[in-house]
């Protein structure tokens, strides 16, 4: 595909040695996961040290890395290195509930940990809120880039991003979730002994008083207390929820990160794609650029859709071979029609972001799961294109 | 097909068209004068951008008139507005709960019992299934949930379960068992949405699988955005194993004014005709999965110039013909 965007060189990323996270994102179903894979993969075979976090991968891949073990420690991906022998590749599987328990028992000594482990609000916490998984995405990130810090083990973590309504939440979440628990509501709510309302005025005092009600009322007085005695444990074991967020939105904002934004050529995917890229430009963020994937490649071929489908009715009415031939040339036709729908909308997203380097993987007849797989999707991914 | 369900919850993996077919299936059942509902529940606004209308309120509006003269209304519902609307109709804090929402206390409410959230969703959904036993004058015939996607739907219409961990005695328990007792009959089918690839279909064999555990009522499968195969069985088989007649097809490149030098057109049609085959290969395998489920299953087409009105009309029809009623 001709697009007039700046080209995303792969290689150059990849082998970048600042460079230490790469972050992949776009909306649902545009292919993350398969794209964070055949990164880390590609890197790794040019030498680096990689460990690549994936969020919720098909079965197939997931197995195709070796990933069938569920510890939620980044596991060596066998007999993958580059040429020279150097270059490794590691990956793991979030679990999001085994993470916030680690985070946890990291922090409290084992009798209050168990205390918060088994306290009802905290088991919906962990494992069903919305936002949790891609706070605990961004917690595993710090714990892995502070690791390799520590010993070394990798140069390189790539990221994929959980499955979000939109692409967003990955960076909204961890914030939205750390104030939440963080947040003077939630401590004047479910303490009312620590002097609840105190210099909030007479008419939210009043306020808070008819809420306290009618949340006992609705959802029980055992909720609220659940709540009371998860912050009052948290509160006394490990510092701010918020804190933990922010730490790791800086080192999102530091210019060893560098996010790639992954979206098919569909109008809400690049729509996701485009709120991204603001948001990144907004929070001054480090964008690599896009990959657009799963296109639909046009031809080099100098025969329009309009063209083939011309001769295509004057070949029908003849005989079979005809006949063969006019399919074929309604099938070029179709695959233009597609080509050149996908170009427009393409387009329309690098004039409204001139500056974003771009890379175009074509589709496959095919999903990847296993390793010569990933490998063909790097080697799209870094091909050359024309501008 | 579907005559005693009145309410049909639409699910399916991202980007299967999932709001597509959920309005085509309100169209559907719009038929002769009848009037249903389509709600969303996510704040996302699909409806709207598939109506192309301005963002829908939380309010009950029409949108479209199906042919034959029926109606399509509707409404986009969330947690905070739903719980205000608990709030009004059992406790009858309309005002306070407009205060409350000021104090940002209502966004915390729904925030901190996650369960809370889904069984004020669904609840409202069961709200106005109820209308059509009360034979209300605003009931309608039958209402149409665009839902969340296949990997949370049946946690998210499992109120039970969900709200059993968060409270086991009071209103909004009762409340629950209330939702519960709509969405588990036979008045409830889950449909879900898939497209004929790999890791749709897994979801939706996955999804099928959770939601019967759960015991909860599976409708259909729609299989969206199908397209049909462009050659014969005998043409595929040949591009299948490269014995296409390039001599033949070259001939008649030159008969139809399409001069080839040095067979660049005939290579590209014959690589082109390749990739074809192994997509319809594909396709078939994942046809054949799905149909192995021994679900209702509905193939619908893809509108290759985006989905508007006219296409949403013209899967309506599809959907009619199938025997959806």
């Amino acid at each position: 595909m001709k697009l007039n965007a700046p080209v995303l060189e792969i290689d150059a990323l990849l082998g970048d040695l600042s460079i230490t996270i790469i972050v992949c994102t776009g909306a649902g179903g545009v292919g993350k996961t398969t794209t964070a894979a055949a990164l880390a993969l590609r890197a790794a075979e040019q030498g680096r040290d990689v460990c690549v976090l994936t969020i919720d991968p098909a079965k197939r891949l997931a197995q195709a890395m070796g990933l069938s073990v569920l510890d939620n420690t980044p596991r060596r991906v066998e007999g993958v290195c580059g040429a020279d022998g150097k270059g490794s590749l590691h990956a793991m599987m979030l679990d999001m509930k085994r993470t916030f328990d680690e985070v946890v028992e990291g922090h409290a000594d084992p009798e209050r940990a168990q205390a918060i482990l088994d306290n009802p609000f905290y088991q919906a916490l962990s494992s069903s809120f919305a936002g949790t998984q891609e706070y605990m995405a961004m917690e595993k990130l710090g714990q892995l880039r502070a690791k390799a810090d520590e010993d070394g083990n990798w140069d390189l973590i790539i990221v994929d991003t959980p499955p979000s309504r939109s692409a967003l939440d990955f960076l909204d979440a961890p914030e939205r979730l750390g104030s939440f628990l963080d947040g003077r509501f939630i401590r004047i709510l479910t303490a009312p002994a620590r002097g609840a309302g105190r210099g909030i005025g007479k008419i939210a005092a009043f306020s808070f008083g008819l809420f306290t009600s009618v949340l006992n009322k609705i959802l029980g007085s055992q909720v609220l207390a659940d709540v009371g005695s998860f912050v009052a444990a948290i509160d006394t074991t490990f510092g701010g929820f918020r804190e933990r967020a922010d730490a790791t939105y800086t080192l999102l904002q530091a210019a060893g990160t560098s996010f790639v934004v992954i979206a098919a050529p569909e109008r809400d995917a690049l729509r996701e794609a485009a709120f991204f890229v603001e948001r990144l430009k907004t929070d001054s963020m480090p964008l690599a650029g896009l990959v657009l994937n799963r296109v639909q490649e046009g031809s080099e071929l100098n025969l329009s859709a309009e063209q083939a489908t011309a001769s295509a009715e004057r070949l029908e009415k003849l005989g079979a071979h005809e006949r063969l031939t006019a399919a074929l040339l309604r099938l070029h036709a179709d695959r233009q029609r597609v080509y050149a729908r996908q170009l427009h909308l393409a387009e329309r997203f690098t004039a409204a972001h001139p500056g974003v380097a771009a890379t175009i993987v074509p589709a496959l007849p095919e999903d990847v799961h296993d390793i010569a797989g990933l490998r063909e999707i790097g080697d799209l991914l870094a091909r050359k294109r024309e501008t | 097909m579907w005559p005693g369900v009145a309410l049909h919850v639409v699910s399916g993996k991202g980007g299967t068209g999932k709001t597509t077919v959920a309005a085509a299936l309100a169209l559907a059942l719009a038929h002769q004068g009848k009037r249903t509902l389509l709600m969303e529940v996510e704040d996302r606004q699909g409806i709207a951008q598939l109506f192309d209308t301005p963002p829908l309120p939380y309010e009950e509006r029409k949108i479209a008139v199906a042919p034959g003269g029926g109606e399509v209304w509707a409404l986009a519902i969330n947690a905070q507005e739903a719980l205000l609307d608990y709030l009004d109709i059992f406790y009858n804090l309309r005002r306070a709960g407009s205060v409350l929402r000021r104090m940002g206390a209502i966004d915390f409410a729904t925030t901190i019992a996650p369960g809370l959230r889904d069984v004020l969703l669904t609840g409202k959904a069961c709200e106005v299934v109820r209308r059509i036993d009360k034979r209300a004058p605003n009931a309608y015939s039958a209402i149409v949930l665009d839902a969340p996607p296949t990997g949370r739907i049946a946690r998210f219409l499992n109120v039970n379960s969900e709200v059993s961990g968060l409270a086991k005695v009071g209103p909004i328990r009762n409340h629950a068992d209330l939702v519960m007792s709509v969405i588990s009959s036979p008045r409830t089918a889950v449909h879900l949405v898939t497209l004929l690839e790999e890791m749709p279909v897994q979801e939706t064999a996955d999804g099928v699988a959770e939601l019967r555990a759960a015991h909860l009522p599976v409708g259909g499968i729609f299989v969206n955005m199908t397209r049909q195969p462009m050659l014969t069985g005998e043409q595929l088989q040949e591009a299948r194993s490269g014995t296409l007649p390039a001599k033949s097809i070259e001939q008649c490149l030159n008969e139809a004014g399409l001069g080839d030098s040095g067979g660049a057109i005939v290579s590209t049609l014959l690589r082109e005709a390749n990739d074809h085959a192994l997509r319809v290969d594909l396709e078939a395998r994942e046809s054949e999965r799905i149909v192995e489920l021994g679900l209702p299953t509905f193939f619908l087409p893809l509108i290759s110039d985006g989905i508007d009105l006219g296409g949403l009309y013209e899967l309506a029809d599809l959907l009619r013909e199938g025997g959806v009623r």
